[in-house]
C-alpha cells in the first residue's frame, strides 16, 4: 500500500461501517479456525515478548511523554509484569487448553463427560491511560492464550502510548487478527454498536454502564475492570515505618496515585493518627526528598483536566484546610506533590469520588472496628487493605468487608500474584483476569456429555404410569441399593 | 412500588444482619426446601397439570426429582464449597499467604420462566441460599398455578425475612428491574433477557442469563437398528415427551442425511404411537401449550404455505384444549419463520443435508444454541463436531440428560446466554470470588523504595522474573 493511500486511510474518519468491516474481517479470520491452533497462539505470545524485549526503550519513552512515568515504574509495572505474564501463559497453555474431565454419576451410566474450553471468538478489548502498556497487553494475552481474534483500543488520554501500540502491533503481531484502532468517544462508540463475543473494559464505572448497555444489546458477555475508594485501614501496635512504605509505595509509587488499586484514602484511630502522620512525612521525604515537585521518581498528572479534577478536590472549602503536608502544585508540569490531609469531612467532595491522584485524606476514628463500618457504608471498592498484627482484626477484616480484593499489611502487590483472580465487585467491576483467570475468562466452557446406546431406561418415555414414576423417583436419587432394589420390584411386577 | 421497594429494604436488612452467612442458616434452608417439596408433591402436581398438562411422571423427572437431588448435593457439599481455597505464592513475597473466599452478592433477583416453573425457579434459589443471598424470586405470571403455589408455599417452608416471592406481570418485571440487585438470574428469551441485562448496566449489576436457540439434534449413519430405535426413542423423548417441545433444550430441528429421511420419519411416526397412542389428543403424558398467545405463535408457524405443504405427520390443532399434536416436518424452507425462529412446540422439521458432514457448517452460519445434540459413532465425526461447532453444551446419543449432571456447567453462549448454574456452578454464580493476600512485616525488601538507582532497577528486573539464582547472587554482589 502506497504512503498516500496510507494517510488517506488514517484521515478516514472510523465510523459504525468502517467498524462493521473491521469485524467481519476478523470473524472471517476466526471462523477460518487459525486462532484456535496452539501453533498460533504460542506464535502471538511468543511476538508479543519479542516485542517488549526489543522495545522497552519506546515504550519507556511513550510513558514517559503521557506520564512522566519514572523509568522503573515503565520498566517494573509495566514491561516486567506484562513479560511474566506472557512467560506463565506460554508454560501453562498446553495444559488450560487440555479438556477438564468431569465425574459422571450413576444416574446417567453409562457416560463420560469433559469440560472444553473454547475461544467466543471476536473480542474488544479497551484499555485505559495509566498502565497503557500493561493494561492493554495483559488482557490481549488472555485473549491470544483462549485462542480469540480481538481489537485493541487504548486510550487517546495517553496518545504517544497508543500510538506506539499500534505500531508495535502492526510490526509484530499477525494482522488478520489483532488489531487497534485509535481514537476517541467517536471511536469507541463505533465499535461498541457492534456485535462482539467478549468486551474487556478497564476505566471508570461511567463508562462501563455505557459499555455494558452497549454489550446489552447484543448479549455480549463483558470483563469489567473498575476503581474505587480503596481503603486503608491502619491499626496500632504494628511496625509502623514499614507499613508507611509499603502504603507509600501503593499510593505514590503507583502512577503517583493514578492506579485503581492505589489506597485512596486511610481510617485510622484519633490516637494514632499523630504517630500515623509523622512517619508518613518522614518516609516521603525519604523517598521524594525535600522538593518531591522535583522528583523524577513520581509520575506527573497525566493531563490538564485531571490536573483541574484535583485542584478542585483541594479548593473544595470543606477541606482546605485540612491539609497537613504538601498540596504544592505546578499547573505547567502538571505536577502535585504528596498531599496529606487530616479528617477531611466526609461529605467533601474528595470522599465522594475516587481521588486518582496523590492525594491522601486521613479519617480518623474513637475504635479501629469503626473504620469496617465506614468502608461498608460506601461502595465496593476494588481492594481494600488493613495493617495491623491483631489476628481477631484480621479475621473480622476478611469477614465483614466486601471488596475485590484484600491485602494484609501491604499494598497493590496482590496485582503481581497470578494465582489470585484480580477483578471488582458491583461498582468496582464484574469478572477476574490475570494467571489462568484471563484464560478462563475469555473462554467459554463447553459441558461435553457423552452417552452410549446401552443403557435405556424405559421408564423415561412416555406412555407414562405409577409404576415408572415409582422407578423414575429411585432413579433420579442416585441411590445404588434404591435402583437395584427398584429393578427387581419392577421385574417382579 | 412501595411494596416492592420495602420488601428489597428487609432483603438488605437481613443481609447485613449477617443470618445467611452462616452455614447453619444456608443448610436449614436447603434442608426446608426438601422438606417443602417432599410435603407438597401431590399440590405440585396438581399446579403443573392445570398450567401446562403435565403429567406427574414429567413433573417428577424434569421438576421435583431433579430439584430434590441438586437440594441435596448442595447439602453434602455445602462445607467444601465454602471452605476459603488456598493459594501458591510466589517465594518473592515470602512469608505470605494466598486464599480466595467465596462470599455472597447479597441481594438477588431470580426471574424464572413458565416452562418448567418450579424448577426454574428452585434451583437458581438453591444456588443463591447456598452462597449466602437474601432473594427475590420472581416466577413468571404464565404459569399461574404454580406462581400461586411458589407464593404462598415458600414462605411456609423458608425464612421469610431472607427468600421472598413477588408474583405479577410485566409491569411488576419493570419495577423489579429498576431496582439496584447485587446479582440477577434470568431464564427466559433472548430478547428479554437483553432488556434484563441492560437494567443491569444502570447500576453494574453482574447477570446470569439462561436463554435459548434453536437445538439441533444430528443425526448420523448408525448401523445397528437398535441404535436407531433407541435413537428415535431419545430424539421423541428430547422433543414432545418434555412439556411438548416447550423446553429450552429440547431438540429445535434434525440435521439428517437425505437418503435417511424417509426411514426416520416412518420411525418417529411408529415411536409417537407407541408413545401416545392412535389419537394423541386423548394422551394424558403429553403436555399443553402454556396459552393462546403461544398457541396461536405456533398455529401462524405452521399457515405459511410452503411450511404446511410440509408437514408430513401430525398437524392436529385443538385451540380449546390448547392442544397441538406432535408435527413432523420435512425440509421447510430455511428462510421460514419456523426454521429462524426458536420452536418451543411440538413441531419437529428434519433438514436433509446431501452429506452429514454439511451439518456442521449449518449450525455454524447460525446463532449458537444452547445445546446441541449429535447421535454418532464415528469417532472423527464427534471430534469435528466438538472443535467445530460452539454451544452451550454438547451432547452425544442421548438428550436432556445433562439436566441430571451436577458436575457439568449449564449455559449458554452468544445468543444461548451469559454464565451456567447446576451442582457448585451454581454457588459460583451467585459468589463473588474475594482474593485475599497476607503479608508479615518481618522481611524487607529494601529495593523496593525510591529513590531510584540501577542496583535497584536490576534487582526488581530479576524478582518480577522470579530469577532467584541471580537475585541472590545480585546480592552477595556477585553479579555485575
Amino acid at each position: 500500500m502506497g504512503s498516500e493511500e496510507e494517510t488517506k486511510k488514517k484521515n478516514e474518519v472510523f465510523d459504525a461501517e468502517a467498524a462493521s468491516l473491521f469485524v467481519k474481517e476478523l470473524r472471517g479470520t476466526f471462523a477460518s479456525g487459525k486462532t484456535k491452533s496452539y501453533g498460533w497462539r504460542v506464535s502471538q505470545l511468543k511476538s508479543l515478548m519479542k516485542m517488549l524485549n526489543e522495545r522497552e526503550p519506546d515504550i519507556v519513552d511513550a510513558l514517559r511523554q503521557d506520564l512522566d512515568k519514572p523509568e522503573l515504574e515503565s520498566s517494573i509495572y509495566e514491561v516486567a509484569l506484562l513479560k511474566t505474564s506472557i512467560k506463565s501463559a506460554l508454560k501453562e497453555l498446553k495444559h488450560w487448553m487440555t479438556p477438564e474431565k468431569a465425574k459422571t454419576s450413576i444416574t446417567t451410566f453409562p457416560s463420560s463427560a469433559e469440560i472444553v474450553p473454547e475461544p467466543f471468538g471476536v473480542v474488544l478489548i479497551i484499555s485505559p491511560w495509566n498502565y497503557p502498556f500493561l493494561l492493554s497487553l495483559d488482557p490481549v494475552v488472555g485473549a491470544i492464550a483462549a485462542g480469540n481474534a480481538l481489537v485493541l483500543k487504548p486510550s487517546e488520554v495517553a496518545p504517544a502510548s497508543s500510538s506506539l501500540l499500534a505500531k508495535l502491533v502492526g510490526e509484530y503481531m499477525d494482522l488478520s487478527s489483532i488489531r487497534v484502532v485509535e481514537g476517541a468517544v467517536a471511536e469507541t462508540s463505533a465499535l461498541l454498536d457492534q456485535k462482539w463475543d467478549k468486551i474487556c473494559y478497564t476505566g471508570n464505572s461511567r463508562v462501563a454502564r455505557i459499555v455494558m448497555a452497549a454489550a446489552a444489546k447484543h448479549l455480549t458477555p463483558v470483563l469489567l475492570e473498575l476503581g474505587g475508594k480503596s481503603p486503608v485501614v491502619f491499626d496500632s501496635g504494628i511496625n509502623l515505618k514499614v507499613a508507611c512504605r509499603r502504603m507509600i509505595m501503593g499510593k505514590w509509587g503507583c502512577n503517583n496515585g493514578q492506579a485503581c488499586i492505589s489506597p485512596d484514602h486511610i481510617i485510622t484511630t484519633k490516637d494514632y493518627a499523630p504517630k500515623l502522620l509523622e512517619s508518613l512525612k518522614n518516609e516521603l521525604e525519604n523517598f521524594y526528598g525535600k522538593n518531591p515537585l522535583e522528583s523524577k521518581d513520581l509520575s506527573r498528572i497525566v493531563n490538564s483536566n485531571h490536573f483541574a479534577r484535583l485542584s478542585k478536590l483541594l479548593d473544595d472549602d470543606k477541606v482546605s484546610g485540612k491539609i497537613v503536608h504538601g498540596g504544592e502544585r505546578d499547573k505547567n508540569k502538571l505536577r502535585i506533590a504528596p498531599t496529606l490531609l487530616l479528617d477531611v469531612p466526609r461529605d467533601s467532595l474528595i470522599m465522594s469520588e475516587e481521588i486518582f491522584g496523590p492525594l491522601l485524606p486521613i479519617l480518623t476514628v474513637d475504635k479501629i472496628e469503626d473504620s469496617f463500618d465506614i468502608i461498608n457504608s460506601g461502595t465496593k471498592p476494588l481492594a481494600a487493605y488493613l495493617f495491623t498484627n491483631n489476628k481477631k482484626l484480621k479475621q473480622q477484616f476478611v469477614e465483614t468487608v466486601s471488596a475485590g480484593g484484600l491485602v494484609i499489611n501491604d499494598t497493590a502487590v496482590h496485582l503481581a500474584v497470578h494465582s489470585l483472580p484480580f477483578g471488582g465487585v458491583q461498582e468496582s467491576g464484574m469478572g477476574a483476569y490475570h494467571g489462568k483467570f484471563s484464560f478462563d475468562v475469555f473462554s467459554h466452557k463447553k459441558a461435553v456429555l457423552s452417552r452410549g446406546f446401552i443403557g435405556d431406561v424405559p421408564v423415561r418415555y412416555p406412555p407414562y404410569t405409577k409404576g415408572k414414576l415409582r422407578l423414575l423417583k429411585v432413579l433420579i436419587s442416585g441411590s445404588l441399593l434404591g435402583i437395584i432394589r427398584a429393578l427387581l420390584g419392577w421385574s417382579k411386577a | 412500588m412501595g411494596e416492592i421497594e420495602d420488601k428489597l429494604a428487609e432483603l438488605r436488612q437481613t443481609f447485613r444482619s449477617g443470618i445467611t452467612k452462616s452455614v447453619a442458616w444456608r443448610k436449614n434452608q436447603l434442608r426446608a426446601l426438601i422438606e417443602l417439596l417432599q410435603d407438597n408433591e401431590d399440590k405440585i402436581f396438581k399446579a403443573l397439570h392445570q398450567d401446562l398438562g403435565k403429567h406427574p411422571v414429567e413433573t417428577y423427572r424434569d421438576e421435583i426429582g431433579l430439584i430434590k437431588k441438586s437440594a441435596k448435593y448442595a447439602l453434602s457439599c455445602l462445607d467444601k464449597w465454602m471452605a476459603p481455597k488456598k493459594r501458591r505464592l510466589p517465594l518473592l513475597f515470602f512469608p505470605a499467604s494466598g486464599e480466595v473466599v467465596s462470599e455472597p452478592f447479597g441481594v438477588v433477583l431470580i426471574c424464572s420462566a413458565w416452562n418448567f416453573p418450579i424448577n426454574l425457579a428452585l434451583e437458581p434459589l438453591i444456588g443463591a441460599i447456598a452462597a449466602g443471598n437474601t432473594v427475590m424470586l420472581k416466577p413468571s405470571e404464565l404459569a399461574v398455578e404454580c406462581a400461586s403455589f411458589l407464593a404462598e408455599t415458600i414462605p411456609l417452608y423458608l425464612d421469610c425475612k431472607a427468600i421472598k416471592v413477588t408474583n405479577g406481570g410485566v409491569d411488576v418485571c419493570e419495577q423489579l428491574l429498576q431496582q439496584k440487585w447485587n446479582k440477577i438470574f434470568f431464564t427466559g428469551s433472548p430478547r428479554v433477557g437483553s432488556i434484563v441485562m441492560s437494567a443491569a448496566a444502570k447500576h453494574l449489576t453482574p447477570v446470569t442469563l439462561e436463554l435459548g436457540g434453536k437445538c439441533p439434534a444430528i443425526l448420523d449413519t448408525l448401523s445397528s437398528p437398535l441404535d436407531i430405535k433407541v435413537t428415535v426413542k431419545r430424539i421423541i423423548g428430547g422433543k414432545f415427551a418434555s412439556c411438548n417441545g416447550q423446553v429450552c433444550i429440547g431438540v429445535d430441528y434434525i440435521l439428517v442425511e437425505k437418503k435417511f429421511a424417509a426411514t426416520l420419519i416412518e420411525l418417529l411416526k411408529t415411536t409417537i404411537k407407541k408413545f401416545y397412542g392412535e389419537n394423541p389428543k386423548d394422551s394424558k403424558s403429553i403436555s399443553r401449550i402454556i396459552n393462546e398467545y403461544h398457541f396461536e405463535r405456533l398455529r401462524k408457524l405452521l399457515e405459511d404455505p410452503l411450511v404446511a405443504d410440509a408437514i408430513v405427520h401430525g398437524g392436529l390443532l385443538d385451540k380449546e384444549n390448547l392442544f397441538i399434536e406432535p408435527t413432523i416436518l420435512l425440509d421447510p424452507p430455511l428462510d421460514a419463520e419456523i426454521m429462524t425462529e426458536e420452536i418451543f412446540g411440538p413441531i419437529l422439521p428434519i433438514i436433509t443435508l446431501n452429506n452429514i458432514q454439511e451439518s456442521i457448517e449449518f449450525i455454524n452460519s447460525r446463532p449458537k444454541p444452547l445445546v446441541i445434540y449429535a447421535f454418532t459413532k464415528d469417532e472423527t465425526f464427534k471430534k469435528q463436531i466438538v472443535s467445530g461447532t460452539s454451544s452451550g453444551s454438547l451432547i452425544f446419543n442421548d438428550t436432556l440428560v445433562q439436566q441430571l449432571c451436577d458436575v457439568l456447567p449449564f449455559g449458554g453462549v452468544g445468543q444461548s446466554g451469559i454464565g451456567r448454574y447446576h451442582g457448585h456452578y451454581s454457588f459460583e454464580t451467585f459468589s463473588h470470588e474475594k482474593a485475599i493476600m497476607q503479608r508479615s512485616f518481618f522481611l524487607e525488601l529494601e529495593p523496593r523504595y525510591p529513590p531510584w538507582n540501577d542496583f535497584k532497577m536490576k534487582f526488581l528486573r530479576l524478582a518480577y522474573d522470579f530469577d532467584y539464582f541471580n537475585l541472590l547472587l545480585l546480592l552477595l554482589g556477585l553479579k555485575r
